[in-house]
């Protein structure tokens, strides 16, 4: 085994001096009941060539990636800068574990904590925390926080979450005794909020929504008495929109992926996670704090440790541990690179080559925008006939479009949802609209 | 050290995405101006050789396992096989759209699926979801097979989960998320749970039990089918916290024991890497009355093609935004087929003879409160060697003979407790140089303690103020300190 550097002679002296003959003897303790149930698992070794040609030719299997995507629902094709894997192909980033020792970590906590100030300054908060697993776990995390915070033992969140989201939010509620009641939606795609319950601990908004409808935030804080108002955010969108800090949001989530990470199949993703000064000591996950060391020099280690449960155990804010730290410095690497002038620029690309293509799509007869809310990048069509049939012709002429059965849940019971970035040409846009139109 | 707001910076980068190439309208003429960002975000402009230098030097104040020894213990830090990498960014996988067609994601679905029948096997159990990022996240997940199970049954007032007190401290916190109350049992002399402490809790309020095996002193629970039995006459089930599995992979099953649900932690026993505390993964192995129970969607083989499966009445729903970390899923797979069952034996053959090797030798120097046959890790302890000196002191000295420290203060049955876990890909000679560095600093300790009092001294940083860290917390840049640029 080419990763176990000792020889046989090895084995023998080291065996030698713990004062046994064989291997097998220090397994002595292991119950011979369970020894002798054991079963391989009839897999013999492979060499590394091997197992890179057995999963190439698995990735070869994998069609949509020769497609164009159009998929969005909270994952995006962005482009990503080449320095972004650059710099996480270094291995002292990715060999290290949590920064237990900092002096020894100085690097990750550094980038912890400037990926705090970007999230924070991104969102309009006072505080992010260092990352969670990703945008539906901590927006359940934010939930949590908020009925640890009010304990009322109930939230109110929008119709129009992810899907995603929305499952785990209702399983960690279920599992944590947070009862969950939907806010219904207007027409117009947005969240109908003359209605809020009064006696919920919080209230939970995503914007751009699942059917890319950006939400209006201005007067909901009023609207919702001392209910704690919760954001999910698309972290690319916050190069044009207000982010939720201006109004007075008291939790931000998101999903960090198009910050620079891949696709990935779903995962690993970047739980975004900020909030206000003064429900710090309730937020979960790790945090990077700046400090001195013995001579007065400035460096940086976990801080607000007392909320954890290597010292809380069962009363800690949550039991995060491992998070996405490799994740969370992709972020900040694409956006140290990036800037505020380049996030405001793909910001606008994706604003502009959505709006461009949403407005082909409605020139065309038997298509129509059913949600009239302003958008950012991703919106919904509506075909008058068969949308699976639209999807197959799309996916025929090479565009990776969603299947229509992710937008039933929000009464679209014949729709398609279409995500536009940065990466999508105009040949391509144009090409897109061209297929609808001849689909007819 | 400078943070990226500390570097000069300069208008007009670019450069990395192209012009607009659709008529322009502009955001105020598409969106309403009170929804559009007013003020901008104070994320700094820098050009590329900027960004790659600093983050090039952060990187150099990093400790990571390509740098050398990495005893800490409970976290496996093996060597990360570099053909991993690369498999985790082909294209084909890394590109891939988690809504597209699962008929059109067939090659990660398969290898999804083929993984999930390793792990299955390797458990000896017979249920498997990838969903779970990290092993606290599989804990919560198993707890909520547990809260799902128990209702199903009409029992929900099992609310209690026994803990041993040498259990991971991600495990209580995960109960008390899952909505359980904690009961600690103690250890007996022996480091192993006390059977008659075991006996008292059991009742019918009980959930059931978490246990780690080998537990955190790396001492094998010797019977444990009999706290297993008496869980499940109880009508309890078994947690198995699978951070410990380098210990035993290629020997014996967690389903052979009794186990009821047991994680994984990839980023451990399976050799992916930790990217500085994350991303990992936490797969969990169920038994065969939780199956029904799994989080959706699973993972199914339909003739030739895979699909996913949404359509599972009794599941607790999704605890992940989609399949989990399946990035992280391809290296764990890779590493199986490159192991295959003689490697994965052989793994934890020099695993348990390097911890016993480090053990028999180190125990001459330092407390071993549990003196006995180890598994992959041990824990000394720091307390007596010299006054003054303690378990933290000798976890910085460390540092400046080039090791990252052990575990330190955990479990917390061990007084000043060194956790050290060398794994299997530590040569001899590197597990001698470290000895004789612990050996050395146990000298010092006696001789010229301020040597300790006062490391490291070969770090990037001196000993971090972390009382100041906690009282005073700044946790964003202070930008409107700039001017007063105290950086070093």
């Amino acid at each position: 085994m080419r990763y176990l550097p000792h020889s046989s002679a090895d084995r023998r002296t080291m065996l030698a001096s713990i004062g046994v003959f064989l291997i097998d003897d220090l397994f002595a303790d292991i119950p011979e009941e369970v020894a002798a149930a054991f079963r391989p698992l009839g897999l013999p070794p492979k060499s590394e060539q091997e197992v890179v040609a057995a999963l190439t030719d698995l990735s070869a299997r994998n069609a949509a990636v020769e497609k164009t995507c159009f998929i969005g629902g909270g994952i995006y094709d962005h482009y990503a800068p080449s320095l972004v894997d650059h710099v996480l192909s270094r291995s002292e980033f990715y060999t290290a574990y949590t920064p237990y020792q900092p002096e020894v970590s100085q690097g990750t906590l550094t980038a912890m904590f400037e990926f705090q100030t970007l999230i924070s300054e991104l969102t309009g908060m006072d505080v992010a925390n260092g990352s969670l697993y990703d945008g539906a776990t901590a927006a359940a995390e934010a939930v949590l926080m908020a009925d640890r915070i009010r304990s009322r033992g109930r939230v109110a969140i929008a119709r129009t979450l992810f899907a995603n989201a929305r499952r785990v939010l209702e399983t960690y509620g279920w599992a944590s005794g947070t009862e969950v009641v939907e806010l219904p939606m207007l027409a117009s795609g947005r969240t109908d909020l003359t209605d809020v319950p009064d006696d919920v601990s919080a209230v939970l908004l995503q914007s751009p929504n699942a059917l890319g409808v950006i939400e209006d935030l201005a007067g909901v804080k009023e609207r919702i008495g001392d209910a704690l108002l919760i954001v999910s955010i698309n972290p690319i969108s916050l190069g044009v929109l207000a982010p939720p800090g201006d109004f007075d949001a008291d939790i931000v989530v998101g999903e960090g992926q198009p910050l620079g990470l891949s696709m990935a199949y779903g995962g690993p993703l970047l739980g975004l996670f900020a909030t206000r000064a003064e429900h710090l000591r309730q937020m979960p996950g790790r945090v990077s704090g700046r400090t001195v060391d013995a001579e007065g020099k400035t460096g940086y280690t976990m801080a607000a440790q007392t909320r954890e449960q290597h010292i809380r155990r069962e009363r800690a804010t949550s039991n995060i541990c491992t998070n996405s730290a490799l994740c969370a410095l992709a972020a900040t690497v694409y956006l140290a690179t990036v800037g505020a002038e380049g996030l405001r620029h793909v910001a606008e690309l994706n604003l502009e080559k959505a709006h461009y293509l949403a407005d082909r799509i409605a020139e065309i007869e038997g298509f129509d925008l059913p949600f009239s809310g302003p958008f950012f990048n991703e919106f919904v069509i509506r075909p008058s006939e068969d949308a699976t049939a639209v999807q197959r012709r799309l996916l025929d002429a090479g565009f990776l479009v969603e299947a229509p059965e992710g937008l039933r849940s929000f009464g679209v019971e014949n729709g398609l949802r279409i995500a536009v970035t940065e990466r999508r040409t105009r040949a391509e846009l144009d090409r897109f609209a061209d297929v609808l139109g001849g689909a007819r | 050290m400078k943070t990226i707001f500390d570097h000069p910076q300069r208008e007009g980068i670019g450069g990395l995405f192209p012009e607009l190439d659709v008529p322009r309208i502009g955001a105020e003429g598409l969106i309403d101006r009170a929804l559009l960002r007013s003020q901008e975000p104070r994320i700094p402009d820098l050009s590329e050789p900027t960004v790659v230098r600093h983050f090039t030097a952060l990187s150099k104040l990093n400790y990571g396992v390509d740098d050398g020894f990495y005893p800490l213990g409970s976290c496996t830090m093996k060597h990360n096989p570099k053909v991993n990498e690369t498999l985790a960014r082909l294209p084909g996988l890394a590109g891939l759209h988690p809504l597209a067609d699962p008929d059109l994601a067939q090659g990660t679905l398969a290898f999804l699926y083929e993984l999930s029948d390793l792990l299955s096997r390797i458990a000896g159990m017979p249920g498997i979801s990838l969903q779970p990022v990290a092993g606290a996240h599989g804990e919560l997940t198993g707890l909520f097979l547990f809260r799902g199970y128990f209702e199903a049954r009409g029992e929900t007032e099992r609310r209690r989960i026994l803990l041993p007190d040498s259990a991971h401290g991600t495990n209580p916190a995960s109960a008390a998320v899952a909505g359980f109350s904690v009961s600690e049992i103690q250890s007996n002399d022996a480091g192993m749970v006390d059977l008659d402490a075991l006996d008292a809790e059991l009742d019918e309020t009980v959930a059931g039990i978490m246990l780690t095996v080998p537990n955190t002193l790396g001492i094998f629970e010797e019977r444990i089918a009999e706290v297993t039995d008496r869980i499940h006459a109880a009508g309890g089930l078994c947690y198995f916290d699978g951070a410990n599995l380098n210990a035993f992979i290629g020997r014996a099953r967690p389903g052979d024991m009794g186990a009821d649900v047991f994680h994984f932690n990839l980023h451990k026993t399976l050799s992916t890497p930790h990217g500085g505390g994350g991303p990992g993964a936490g797969p969990i192995a169920v038994s065969e009355p939780l199956v029904e129970f799994l989080p959706v969607p699973s993972i199914e083989q339909n003739g030739e093609a895979y699909a996913l499966v949404w359509d599972r009445p009794n599941s607790i729903g999704s605890v992940h935004s989609f399949y989990g970390n399946v990035l992280v899923a391809v290296k764990a797979y890779a590493y199986l087929l490159q192991l295959g069952d003689e490697g994965l034996r052989a793994v934890s053959e020099d695993a348990v003879l390097n911890a016993n090797y480090l053990q028999e030798r180190l125990k001459k120097t330092y407390p071993l409160p549990y003196d006995r046959l180890c598994k992959h890790e041990f824990v000394l302890s720091g307390k007596g060697l010299a006054e003054g000196v303690c378990t933290l002191d000798i976890a910085k000295r460390l540092i400046d003979y080039g090791f990252h420290p052990p575990t330190v203060y955990f479990p917390l049955i061990v007084r000043e407790a060194l956790m050290i876990e060398p794994t299997e890909t530590e040569s001899r000679d590197g597990l001698d140089r470290f000895a004789e560095a612990m050996e050395r600093i146990a000298a010092e300790a006696r001789e010229a303690p301020e040597l300790l009092l006062d490391a490291p001294h070969q770090a990037p940083v001196r000993r971090l103020d972390q009382t100041r860290a906690a009282r005073d917390l700044v946790l964003t840049y202070p930008f409107d300190d700039r001017e007063g640029g105290e950086l070093a």
